[in-house]
């Protein structure tokens, strides 16, 4: 009989340690839609999941999603609360030191200002952005006084209750707001090139699994599925491989 | 939720709110409502239990108890509290997954700590990686659980430590004179007559907690704040129920359900005072007695 135990519990750890190597627990912001949201069924959803769900089935991974503040979202990735970062995270060297990427999943795409008319001051005026993006740093430096916001949706609420003049964010989550606002947000001034890629951000000691997630996507360029699912969630116009 | 839910854009009104507000997500936010209530139940005792044994180390006369009494009221009191929460719990987690490493990876080589990363192996990951989501969100509330203690045991410990002081010396001296030693002097006498005195201090201390409840969002509770900021933020047409900024109307919610939750304390707060006050020689008591006569 204790042999049977110990048998089994040997059984029971091996099979857990397996296990434990195999699971990959994905962090998101979920609050940046179309990359990543939280849908009215409270779960994670958006291009970034489908795309992740892909991902982690061709790298033969078992993957958890996990939702993360945007803050936070680099610390808790290196203290490994979670394993990679997948949140709409454009590739720039100042994360590169203290995280790694895998390769681009998106090209580089321009960000833009929205206003609530299309003639306002951006290099003078108050802009809104959110803490700790490529566009938060951009704004530093044109000389416009920068208010930042944890969560995107606070930004585009201080363009519209008149705290800031305008936000600056990737074009791609600001479409759809714009386009829904009935003529209330406009587009200001010319798109700004900002930003190297989106990619997923790994720990810089877990050289393994950014390779996997590398194959993972380079087979989804190769066979033309990551078109395809740029195209399903950022439109026919959207940039692709 | 309902069977007229399917599509919600070309629901009347009222159908378009019952759908609206019974969506999974919703669900959630109402969950993280008893997440706070079961935080407040939790806390409370344990917080009262850190503040008890607190007030009797320092009172101890074997003096490193006494100075370790005296340390963690006056060291947890002058920290603040959002520089606690953020060190404590991520120094606490580190720490429990290094000693997990220590005893079950002895003969792993790599440091542990590698330029920015934390990196203990797979199997001292607490909880595992492989654990389920829920794991996960116990353990969190867990430590939440446990740092709140550790804040509100610490101010509690000063409120009891005060209050064992406060029964009149007379009461104890009566007690030594009857040939009661230190200790059961201390049980019969001072603890059950203290409580009056603390009263007034815990009771704040209980409003200060339910108050600082939302700081369970700092430590990646998803409770009703997260959810109420992410409910009420504007949503396109992403998501399947489309509205503009209503941040305001669930704060309101918000504010509604922490009034009530703070007027139901006070009255229960209040019967106890009364309860307590029977045959004090406090002005409570005093009131007691001539309203009995």
């Amino acid at each position: 009989m204790r042999k049977f135990i110990i048998a089994t519990t040997a059984l029971a750890l091996s099979a857990g340690l397996a296990l434990a190597q195999e699971t990959v627990r994905m962090g998101t912001e979920g609050a940046y839609p179309p990359y990543n949201f939280i849908n009215d069924n409270g779960e994670v959803d958006g291009f970034e999941r489908e795309l992740g769900d892909e991902l982690c089935k061709r790298a033969g991974l078992t993957c958890e999603w996990v939702t993360n503040d945007w803050d936070s979202i680099i610390p808790n990735l290196v203290s490994g609360n979670y394993d990679t970062i997948i949140a709409g995270m454009s590739i720039t060297p100042e994360r590169d030191e203290v995280i790694d990427f895998t390769q681009e999943y998106l090209p580089p795409e321009p960000s833009a200002y929205v206003a609530l008319s299309p003639d306002v001051d951006l290099k003078g005026g108050v802009i809104a952005a959110q803490t700790g993006t490529i566009q938060a740093a951009y704004i530093a430096e044109t000389g416009a006084t920068l208010v930042e916001f944890a969560t995107p949706d606070e930004t585009i609420a201080a363009v519209k209750n008149g705290e800031a003049d305008a936000v600056l964010a990737d074009k791609s989550y600001l479409d759809p707001i714009v386009a829904e606002s009935g003529g209330m947000l406009v587009f200001a001034g010319d798109p700004v090139p900002l930003g190297g890629g989106v990619g997923m951000g790994v720990r810089e000691s877990d050289t393994e699994l950014k390779e996997k997630f590398n194959q993972a996507i380079s087979s989804m360029k190769a066979d033309g599925t990551l078109n395809a699912l740029i195209r399903k969630w950022f439109g026919e116009d959207a940039a692709t491989f | 939720m309902f069977s007229f839910c399917t599509d919600p854009a070309s629901l009347p009104q009222l159908e378009w709110f019952a759908c609206y507000l019974t969506t999974g997500k919703h669900m959630a936010f109402y969950g993280s409502f008893l997440v706070v209530l079961l935080l407040l139940l939790v806390t409370a005792p344990v917080a009262l239990a850190f503040g008890f044994g607190g007030a009797m180390a320092a009172r101890a006369r074997f003096a490193p108890l006494r100075w370790f009494g005296k340390g963690y009221t006056a060291v947890v009191r002058g920290v603040p509290d959002i520089a606690f929460f953020m060190f404590f719990v991520i120094a606490l987690d580190q720490g429990i997954e290094w000693l997990r490493h220590k005893i079950r990876c002895p003969d792993w080589e790599q440091p542990i700590r590698q330029g920015n990363d934390f990196v203990v192996c797979a199997q001292a990951k607490m909880p595992l990686s492989n654990a389920a989501q829920w794991v996960h969100e116990a353990y969190g509330f867990t430590l939440a659980v446990l740092t709140f203690s550790i804040v509100f045991g610490a101010f509690a410990a000063n409120v009891l430590f005060g209050a064992m002081r406060a029964v009149p010396r007379a009461q104890v001296e009566t007690a030594e004179a009857y040939g009661m030693t230190h200790r059961q002097a201390f049980w019969r006498i001072t603890v059950p007559q203290m409580w009056i005195y603390a009263l007034p201090g815990l009771s704040n201390l209980w409003m200060i907690l339910i108050k600082a409840t939302p700081l369970l969002f700092l430590l990646g509770v998803e409770d009703i704040v997260y959810w109420a900021r992410e409910l009420g933020g504007a949503k396109t047409s992403a998501y399947s129920y489309p509205h503009p900024d209503w941040r305001l109307w669930y704060f309101l919610a918000l504010l509604v359900f922490y009034l009530g939750l703070t007027r139901v304390s006070e009255i229960v707060l209040g019967r106890i005072t009364a309860r307590l006050s029977h045959g004090q020689a406090t002005l409570g008591g005093q009131a007691l007695r001539k309203g009995a006569g």
